[in-house]
């Protein structure tokens, strides 16, 4: 996982570095935003291609988690502000939710 | 300080008592019926009171907002309250979230703080305490010695019967607080022990009754513990996490949360608000937090409840 999450941070330089200049990243699409805002997770369903990162931010003034329900991904405890990215490598469909308050949940669908 | 004339079931005169909270509000448990006496009749109750404990909750050391910089210091405070009491408490339970986020220095710093009370603390976790990586290992070695499971435990003290459980790990996506099968079965064969005259004491994290489902206020599987407690003839249930005073009684079960040391949340279902921390002018912040005492004035079901502000 520490191996993903070093790809996404490694992908997001390169959008930062190369944005100016508009050139599109060889590794797949730049990663797609999940806010954490007012206990949900916003949008609550995205569907993104195979291989694109998806990185959650915690907007609010209290710890969230992302845990993936079939346990395949899992954040640490986001502070505010801080983010969590997991790269979806394969197809299908996974439910998350916040382990602290888990009546908040949300999916990504990688198509 | 005048009594209150006990109108307890309904909500207008709940919240009125809420407000009494403030300034020491006693609740006394007869047959299952509270009534509430003022301060100066339970400063002569606690004259005659065989033991007396203390609840603090959600101390959440590590939390750091404008409104409160520093969970540190009210937490201080909060420990010089119970230092202060007229009454030494026998030992004090703290209902969980000791840290924000789990991390070493955080339980470090509780400890320190809250080892200046001079008494032993009885400890469950809450969700705020199980976010390290192994979930829960860094509580676990520092407050679970002896404990089973994820931190479940019990102990008798002058008579009464004090169980500890913890519902804040293995939680499901779109539930809300769990005890889990183990927990469960480890429970009945702890109460198979006592009997029906046995004064019962629980006290764990989130509510073990549905207080607001929809902000995850309530234990998706509390009442197969309720069913276990229901031939006991008295039961109180202390817990934190939602940072408020709310009460209720159910038979001869009394639930009652608790203030946090560190911020106040909304009332349950407040238009607009969610769960989180509730910001308050620094002028007030002190009038919602505070502590608890519990004190037990004779075997059976009078239990005198002060709930005491940091104001």
């Amino acid at each position: 996982m520490s191996r993903l999450r070093l790809a996404a941070g490694a992908a997001a330089a390169a959008v930062i570095g190369f944005g100016a200049l508009g050139v599109a990243l060889a590794q797949g699409p730049a990663a797609t935003a999940v806010n954490i805002d007012n206990f949900s997770f916003s949008p609550p369903t995205v569907t993104v291609a195979a291989g694109t990162t998806v990185k959650w931010t915690n907007n609010d003034d209290i710890p969230h988690t992302v845990r993936a329900v079939d346990g395949s991904f899992h954040s640490k405890a986001m502070d505010t502000d801080d983010s969590y990215a997991f790269t979806f490598a394969k197809p299908g469909v996974y439910s998350y939710f916040c382990s602290l308050h888990p009546k908040m949940v949300g999916k990504v669908v990688v198509k | 300080m005048s009594a209150f004339d006990g109108d307890g079931e309904s909500r207008r005169g709940f919240l009125k008592c809420m407000t009494w909270a403030g300034t020491g509000l006693v609740w006394t448990l007869a047959g299952g019926v509270p009534a509430a006496i003022g301060l100066e009749a339970a400063a002569a109750t606690r004259r005659t009171t065989p033991f007396s404990f203390v609840q603090v909750s959600d101390s959440h050391i590590g939390f750091s907002k404008p409104f409160n910089p520093d969970a540190r210091v009210t937490f201080r405070e909060a420990i010089a309250k119970i230092a202060a009491m007229p009454t030494k408490p026998d030992f004090i339970i703290h209902t969980g979230d000791v840290s924000q986020l789990s991390k070493d220095s955080q339980f470090d710093d509780a400890d320190q703080i809250i080892k200046t009370a001079g008494v032993p603390v009885f400890y469950v976790p809450g969700e705020h305490d199980v976010l390290d990586e192994g979930q829960g290992k860094a509580f676990l070695d520092r407050y679970g010695k002896g404990t089973k499971g994820a931190g479940w435990y019990s102990f008798n003290h002058a008579g009464v019967h004090f169980v500890a459980l913890v519902n804040v790990v293995n939680l499901k996506a779109g539930g809300m607080g769990s005890l889990g099968a183990d927990q469960l079965a480890w429970l009945k064969d702890d109460l198979a022990a006592h009997g029906p005259s046995t004064p019962i004491v629980v006290f764990t994290h989130i509510p073990l009754w549905a207080l607001y489902p929809d902000w995850g206020w309530g234990t998706d599987d509390s009442a197969q513990a309720l069913a276990l407690l229901a031939r006991f003839g008295s039961v109180t249930v202390l817990n934190g996490h939602i940072h408020q005073v709310q009460q209720k009684v159910e038979g001869h079960v009394s639930f009652y949360t608790a203030l946090s040391t560190a911020f106040p949340q909304p009332a349950p279902g407040a238009p607009g608000a969610q769960p989180g921390p509730m910001a308050v002018p620094a002028a007030q912040l002190r009038s919602v937090l505070g502590v608890r005492e519990v004190s037990f004035v004779a075997r059976g079901q009078t239990l005198p409840i002060v709930d005491q502000t940091l104001a």
